[in-house]
């Protein structure tokens, strides 16, 4: 990336010279993508900035410069501290078990069996089909009334379960939070798998096999060569799935929107009821913005370990 | 320390196309060097990774110290391997690459430490103990999964291809070092190699394997000297054998075998055979040269031959000229045309 057609010294001398026509097709090439950026990305951002400095709301008229005013009143917020925690919650509780969940997928997968292309195709589909349509598939699953999870768990006699009251999967703070990092993690289980896939075919096959001669069993040769030489690709795979994760509200909205009592609202959820749904513009900004230097933090990060992992 | 045996062992990796490794049947002598020569394909490594446990075989047993092993996984045999990759631990520094057979088998902790400086002492890596394996150069590398190897003192050593990656200069020193290596340690070490010269050179015996199947067995003098076949006979020695064909027979005779008349040998009895040699071209390596051409004369005219003449010989051998040669009678192997196996030595006519 270090000489990238917008950095790139424009040649000098006369106008139509190979070098000229070339730098003004790289301009060229290169000019989607920068109004992309500043269009889709750029733009929300210094608006957010700016919105989160002021009072405006949806209708008014004017801006008014109000400094920290919206900071301060969201850090006093029992409902932002609470989105706060549980973004926490669902992101450490979700990215756990997506790590340890597609360690495991990855390394059956890898091995060679009948139907391995037909159970990886599978695998794929919660990432592969749109959010909403699992989401509500989930909802049904874990719906009050319909859920076919409690419609089975009322079948089990020595559960003895009240069927007049069974669990509420999204009714209640403890189960609902539960229920959302689950999903979650079920949508993000594919694409954490793929990546470790992929970073098991670079391990060359010789070295757990040295390691079996060597008298390694199972969980040796997993939890001291194959895991520790995974290492660089999880580290990635768990940038990627906080990313997802942290900015993420689809499945929030979906299943819970937040509730019951804000237990399940997260930091992108809680900005979108407040600055979109409830018209407060700028408080809506204001909460949006505390996710920047943790992401920052975390794209910090994932650089860090594009770098090295280049470098070796 | 143990002796490997295997019995009719078969590794079929395709139903219903010739096997990598066919009914081999050998037996390996107390702490002996054998090396399994053969050009890439010939099953040499199926074999060797049949031996270790890798490979399951389709046929035949295994033993190993008159066990049979043949449905043990790899760590149940007690062998140790050196993979031609080396396949170290790249996230394991050498101290820890090298305890880690010591670790999986369960050697007491207290033992480790001075376990692993001897193993690196022995290779002379004490000092790059606490490196990891990115940071050492080939040589190294190699020396560190040799310390591995013996760390735990295997009964039998496996070897695929160890000197392969490292250059030509380094490979040199690297087989003297093995040879003494061996010499001191004295355990049964199986070598996989497609290099005659390093096979020649380490093997007590070499087992020249040709599309899976074992074309010979002997010391490197017999399997040079007394080729079982027209495939050892030309697998071995650069340029090959000379071989020629005629009534059903082939005879054939080492290009350094095939000298200048005039050439006095010391040690050769019996007659010698002249030969006109339309020499073509040569190439000059120094201690020798190599002349290509054609005969002759005689019923084998126009047929290609090669001769090996060592730089004592001061003659200048010019291309597009001939000269006289001879092959010592006594040289001369025999071979069946048909099956290409070796026949005793026959009246043999050149007119």
């Amino acid at each position: 990336m270090t000489s990238s057609p917008a950095v790139a010294q424009r040649p000098h001398g006369h106008r139509s010279t190979p070098e000229s026509r070339a730098w003004w097709l790289g301009q060229a090439m290169f000019f989607p993508a920068m109004i992309y950026v500043l269009a889709v990305i750029g733009l929300p951002f210094a608006l957010a900035v700016i919105y989160a400095f002021s009072d405006i709301k949806v209708g008014s008229v004017g801006y008014h410069f109000v400094g920290f005013e919206n900071f301060s009143s969201i850090l006093r917020s029992a409902t932002f501290l609470r989105a706060l925690y549980d973004s926490f919650v669902f992101t450490i509780g979700s990215q756990v078990l997506v790590l340890v969940g597609s360690t495991i997928l990855a390394l059956a997968l890898e091995k060679k069996f009948r139907g391995r292309g037909v159970v990886r195709f599978l695998m794929l589909l919660p990432w592969v089909a749109p959010v909403s349509i699992g989401a509500i598939g989930w909802k049904w699953i874990l719906d009050s009334l319909y859920s076919v999870i409690n419609w089975v768990l009322i079948r089990i006699p020595f559960l003895h379960l009240d069927r007049f009251n069974p669990p509420q999967w999204l009714g209640e703070p403890a189960l609902a939070m539960a229920s959302v990092i689950l999903v979650h993690t079920w949508r993000l289980l594919p694409f954490s798998t793929v990546i470790l896939l992929a970073g098991l075919g670079a391990i060359p096959k010789d070295i757990p096999e040295a390691a079996e001669i060597d008298g390694a069993g199972f969980w040796r040769k997993m939890f001291q060569i194959t895991i520790p030489m995974l290492r660089p690709i999880l580290n990635v795979a768990l940038l990627f799935g906080i990313v997802f994760t942290f900015t993420d509200m689809t499945v929030v909205y979906i299943l819970t929107r937040g509730g019951p009592y804000d237990t399940t609202q997260v930091v992108p959820s809680l900005a979108f009821f407040t600055g979109v749904l409830g018209g407060d513009l700028s408080e809506g900004a204001a909460i949006s913005l505390f996710m920047v230097p943790i992401l920052v933090v975390v794209a910090f990060l994932m650089l860090r370990q594009a770098h090295r992992s280049e470098v070796t | 320390m143990a002796v490997v045996e295997t019995r009719g062992l078969t590794k079929v990796f395709k139903q219903g196309e010739l096997g990598a490794v066919n009914n081999v049947n050998l037996l390996t002598q107390e702490g002996e060097f054998l090396v399994f020569l053969g050009p890439s394909g010939s099953g040499k490594t199926t074999l060797l990774r049949m031996i270790a446990g890798l490979e399951t075989p389709t046929a035949g047993e295994i033993l190993i110290g008159g066990q049979d092993v043949t449905h043990l996984s790899p760590r149940e045999r007690r062998i140790a391997m050196v993979f031609q990759s080396y396949a170290l631990y790249p996230h394991l520094s050498v101290y820890n690459n090298i305890a880690f057979p010591l670790k999986a088998q369960n050697v007491p902790k207290e033992q480790h430490k001075q376990k692993v400086e001897w193993a690196a002492g022995l290779l002379g890596i004490g000092k790059l103990l606490h490196r990891k394996p990115r940071e050492l150069s080939g040589g190294e590398r190699q020396r560190v999964a040799l310390a591995r190897a013996i760390v735990r003192e295997p009964t039998v050593f496996l070897l695929d291809e160890p000197l392969s990656n490292l250059d030509a200069k380094l490979r040199a020193s690297a087989r003297e070092e093995l040879e003494e290596f061996h010499d001191r340690i004295k355990t049964t070490t199986i070598y996989v190699t497609h290099d005659q010269v390093e096979a020649m050179a380490l093997g007590d015996r070499v087992v020249v394997l040709h599309q899976g199947v074992v074309r010979q067995i002997g010391t490197p003098r017999e399997v040079y000297d007394e080729p079982a076949d027209t495939f050892v006979a030309t697998f071995l020695g650069s340029p090959p054998m000379n071989l020629l064909e005629a009534d059903g027979v082939i005879v054939g005779f080492r290009p350094e075998r095939f000298l200048p008349a005039e050439t006095k040998l010391a040690a050769q009895g019996g007659s010698r055979f002249p030969l006109r040699f339309h020499v073509q071209h040569s190439e000059y390596l120094g201690a020798e040269r190599i002349l290509y051409g054609i005969l002759e004369g005689t019923r084998f005219r126009d047929k290609p031959v090669c001769a090996r003449v060592s730089s004592n010989v001061l003659e200048i051998y010019a291309p597009k000229t001939t000269y006289d040669f001879a092959v010592p009678e006594p040289e001369l192997k025999f071979f069946d045309a048909q099956t290409g196996k070796r026949i005793p030595p026959r009246p043999f006519s050149w007119q």
